[in-house]
């Protein structure tokens, strides 16, 4: 059924006018000369310089890029694994370990958050935990794993035992299988997982504000304490900055995963 | 390959393999035949080392196969769904078995055209699995287990997902590859007609035991569960008494009259049996030739199948299917609906079945 | 096959992971909500009941009933319950629109609705403020409704979307073809089948915006505390880990239960379909 009302044409588009909105305002007053963004008087990329040249945001920068490359790499590892096991064997609580992958999904940042400071706070007698990186780190890393393991689960879900048992009847041990046959099939699901991943540690805002104690920033706990104190053009160039960063990402990753479904009718 | 007392069940109350006992020759074309649940597919992936046996063993070449993984048995497996690597192509596919063992590229690269060639796949070498038909996979999971030139060659029923006519040449195929090769082949299927074109030996298996194994002719003639005659062609099942045994048979009493039968081994007078004749051997006459071993009967269908008439008949208050080559004579040696035949049955043809 | 030790090599690493830093962590809030405060971040014994008393409008140290709490329980309920609404108003006629496009289109159009939904959370919420504030508008709950419904809309319709693209159109003709007018056809015929995409597209919305309080934080004010903001304040200023640990496991407990629940009812698969 091919035949649209123009009147839901209009209304799609209304729809989608609601959702860049506010980005193209905001895009447009990190260029407003005027500091307090009320009115707008003028072109200029002076925000973009000042960004620049703040100390602070130079290190949010790092911290969240070591954040997310770190958590990236460790929550791929441990996810893969997990989605391995998911869809290679049927234990008896199957039920139970999707429940609790789903769980860090689901639940609400604030729980996740809390709950992470607390345990932080008992563990720091038993172990040297100091707030900051690590703590944000392995908070990170709680959340992705869920998604990567899913995301490989389902990207392995179109292929049954019988290539792994085929690698080993052709002469190759468990691990060799592994390597050879499961893991080259599994590698676009990785991947995919690793870039959710990634985004999500870029993004996090609320895990992160609870569990990174004082003195470590990331970009969106500098955005909101900036905001906190009133919305600035250079913050508003940030924001623009990694609007474009994101969208950057989102175009080179559909581009690269087109489906290549070529299937030959027998 | 020896089967010794295997027996295989997955837990409490599901008995798949019930004790074994098998010997497969070198250099034969063995098949394993059933219907699905009999356990047949089991029984091939504890030859693989895909399953370990509850109880009983396995011997390759006389060694106790016992704990050896499969990657270490001289075994390879040509899988019903082919399980072709989607990541590699064609050539690489092959190749994978020559990897593993770490053979030279060069001597590689010539096992492997070898190996393309005899399936005569050669030309695709580059393609990958998705972009192949059914007929052309399946020579590839071949080539890629043959290339590795294994003591058995494992089959788990590789022509069932293939269209009737390639089914057909295929099967020539397969048959002339194993006399050219001189492998051993293990051949699953649930076919009778296909294990009874392709292989040296049969072992017809129902329910997790073996019921007949022999030649194809043997099974074929002389079946001796009624399962067996059932489920090799058609038979028809007659059950009596014996009544006298005599230097040239057995006569047998029946609802239809007595019967002579020359297969007389192991009976003894007052003994209930069951009677199997197939349908082709029933000899139709339109008068009494009063050999004996005659029954009369009523014409109650007819099946034309193009190269034979199938006829069922009721005799006695027993439906009977005889089969008659269509005659190129004409329309009077066929029978009509209704019309009263005299049905003859060989007494060589009517076969004692066990139990 | 399992064998132990592969068991332990693919889904133990994981699952250990999960649960030190998410299972003991959450079993640590529940153990708090039942301890008293002692100091700012800290607790101790007695056990008690007092801060789920609290939760619940009773204050047990003056006897009194006190519906503080409950006012901003139900306004996170009816606040979050609004702004679905306003996404499945929003988003549910978006899905057909896009799925009704030529494939080029509809890949343009989903990559436009993509963005958003990877753009920054805080971004998207503070961009509101640009607009808001000339308009007076800001900060109201009013603003906190718009920013939340804004915030979850791609959260929404992406699940949504899914389910009415594999829509089988035909069975409208064969609704059509028995008498129905479009209307009813599609109550009948489409409705039903965009149900699953739909009911996680809800729970997709519904649940973060119950627990949010980025939304409500910047978009609003003390009178637009949601059950997320106050939870924030035990953690922050207030430092009554023991009652912000009873909030928190209010939230959660309601969150599980309603997973639970999709869960009886779709199955494993459709647990697994939600992400």
């Amino acid at each position: 059924m091919r035949r649209v009302s123009p009147a839901l044409a209009a209304y799609s588009w209304l729809v989608y006018a609601f959702m860049y909105l506010p980005i193209f305002v905001l895009v447009l007053f990190s260029f407003n000369t005027s500091k307090f963004g009320a009115t707008w008087e003028g072109f200029t990329t002076r925000w973009y310089g000042v960004l620049f040249a703040r100390q602070d945001v130079r290190e949010a920068v790092v911290n969240t890029l070591t954040v997310a490359v770190t958590s990236t790499l460790i929550s791929a590892v441990l996810g893969t694994l997990l989605g391995l096991g998911l869809w290679r064997y049927t234990v008896r609580f199957r039920t139970a370990l999707t429940f609790l992958l789903v769980t860090p999904i689901v639940i609400p940042d604030v729980v996740m958050g809390v709950s992470l400071l607390m345990f932080y706070a008992l563990a720091r007698h038993l172990l040297p935990f100091q707030g900051g990186l690590t703590t944000v780190l392995l908070a990170h890393v709680t959340f992705q794993v869920s998604y990567v393991a899913l995301v490989v689960r389902s990207r392995l879900a179109g292929y049954g035992p019988e290539l792994e048992e085929a690698a080993r009847d052709l002469g190759a041990n468990g691990l060799r299988a592994f390597l050879h046959v499961t893991l080259p099939i599994a590698l676009p699901g990785v991947l995919s997982g690793a870039l959710l991943a990634f985004t999500l540690s870029l993004d996090d805002f609320v895990v992160t504000y609870f569990t990174s104690g004082s003195g470590f920033h990331t970009l969106p706990v500098l955005i909101y304490t900036a905001v906190k104190r009133g919305v600035t053009p250079d913050i508003n160039a940030l924001s623009t900055l990694l609007i474009g960063f994101t969208a950057l990402l989102l175009i080179v990753a559909s581009l690269l995963t087109r489906p290549r479904k070529v299937r030959r009718e027998d | 390959m020896s089967v010794q007392g295997v027996s295989k069940s997955f837990g409490p109350g599901s008995v798949v393999l019930d004790d074994i006992d098998l010997d497969i020759r070198r250099g034969e074309f063995f098949s394993l035949l059933g219907p699905s649940g009999c356990g047949k597919t089991t029984l091939l992936r504890i030859l693989a080392g895909f399953e370990q046996p509850t109880s009983g063993q396995v011997l390759i070449g006389g060694r106790d196969m016992g704990g050896v993984p499969p990657h270490l048995r001289p075994v390879n497996t040509v899988f019903q769904s082919y399980a072709l690597f989607p990541h590699l192509n064609v050539y690489d596919n092959v190749a994978f078995g020559l990897k593993m063992k770490g053979v030279p590229a060069a001597q590689q690269r010539e096992r492997v055209a070898r190996a393309l060639e005899t399936v005569r796949i050669q030309d695709f070498a580059k393609r990958r699995p998705d972009q192949l038909s059914g007929g052309q996979r399946q020579r590839v999971a071949l080539a890629r287990a043959i290339v590795l030139e294994p003591e058995v060659l494992l089959l788990d029923e590789p022509l069932s997902a293939l269209d009737l006519k390639l089914r057909k040449e295929l099967q020539v195929e397969l048959s002339n590859l194993q006399e050219t090769l001189g492998i051993t082949f293990v051949f699953v299927t649930h076919d009778q007609e296909e294990a009874l074109v392709m292989s040296d030996r049969i072992a017809v298996m129902n329910r997790g035991r073996v019921e007949q194994l022999g030649r194809a002719e043997e099974l074929y003639e002389r079946p001796r569960t009624a399962f067996v005659a059932g489920f090799l062609g058609s038979s028809n099942l007659i059950s009596g008494t014996v009544h006298e045994l005599t230097p040239g048979g057995a006569v047998i009493r029946t609802v239809h009259g007595p019967l002579t039968t020359r297969h007389v081994s192991g009976l003894r007078v007052g003994q209930e049996v069951v009677l199997s004749i197939r349908p082709e051997k029933l000899r139709m006459e339109r008068d009494d030739e009063t050999e004996g071993n005659e029954v009369r009967a009523r014409v109650d269908d007819i099946v034309y199948t193009g190269a034979e008439n199938q006829y069922l008949l009721q005799a006695s208050g027993q439906s009977l299917v005889a089969f008659q080559l269509n005659a190129d004579i004409g329309a009077d040696e066929d029978f009509d609906y209704d019309e009263e035949v005299a049905l003859y049955l060989p007494p060589e043809s009517l076969v004692v079945l066990d139990g | 096959m399992l064998t132990l030790r592969r068991f332990f090599a693919t889904l133990g690493p994981g699952t250990l992971w999960l649960l030190v830093f998410l299972v003991l962590p959450l079993l640590i809030v529940l153990g708090y909500s039942l301890l008293t405060r002692t100091d700012v971040g800290q607790v101790g014994l007695p056990v008690t009941l007092e801060n789920w008393q609290r939760v619940f409008g009773y204050d047990a140290l003056f006897e009194e009933f006190v519906p503080d709490n409950l006012l901003v329980l139900w306004r996170s309920v009816w606040v979050a319950g609004l702004s679905t609404l306003l996404c499945v108003a929003l988003g549910y006629p978006l899905a057909f629109y896009i799925a009704s496009q030529p494939q080029r289109r509809k890949n343009l159009l989903l990559l436009l609705l993509i963005i958003p939904f990877w753009t920054n959370f805080l971004i998207r919420v503070y961009a509101w403020i640009i607009i808001l504030r000339p308009l007076g508008l800001y900060p109201s709950t009013l603003a906190v409704l718009l920013g939340m419904t804004y915030a979850y809309l791609p959260f929404f319709v992406l699940p949504v979307y899914s389910s009415v693209e594999k829509v089988d159109w035909r069975l409208v003709e064969a609704a059509e073809d028995l008498g129905a007018t479009p209307v009813r056809a599609f109550w009948a015929a489409v409705f039903p089948q965009t149900l699953p995409g739909l009911v996680a597209g809800v729970i997709l919305t519904f649940v973060p915006a119950l627990g949010t309080f980025v939304v409500s934080d910047i978009l609003g004010g003390a009178k637009t505390a949601l059950v997320g903001n106050l939870i924030q304040n035990q953690f922050g200023q207030s430092g009554d880990w023991a009652y912000g640990s009873a909030l928190s496991f209010l939230l959660l407990g309601v969150v599980l239960l309603g997973l639970w629940l999709y869960a009886r009812a779709a199955g494993q698969r459709g647990l697994e379909e939600l992400v």
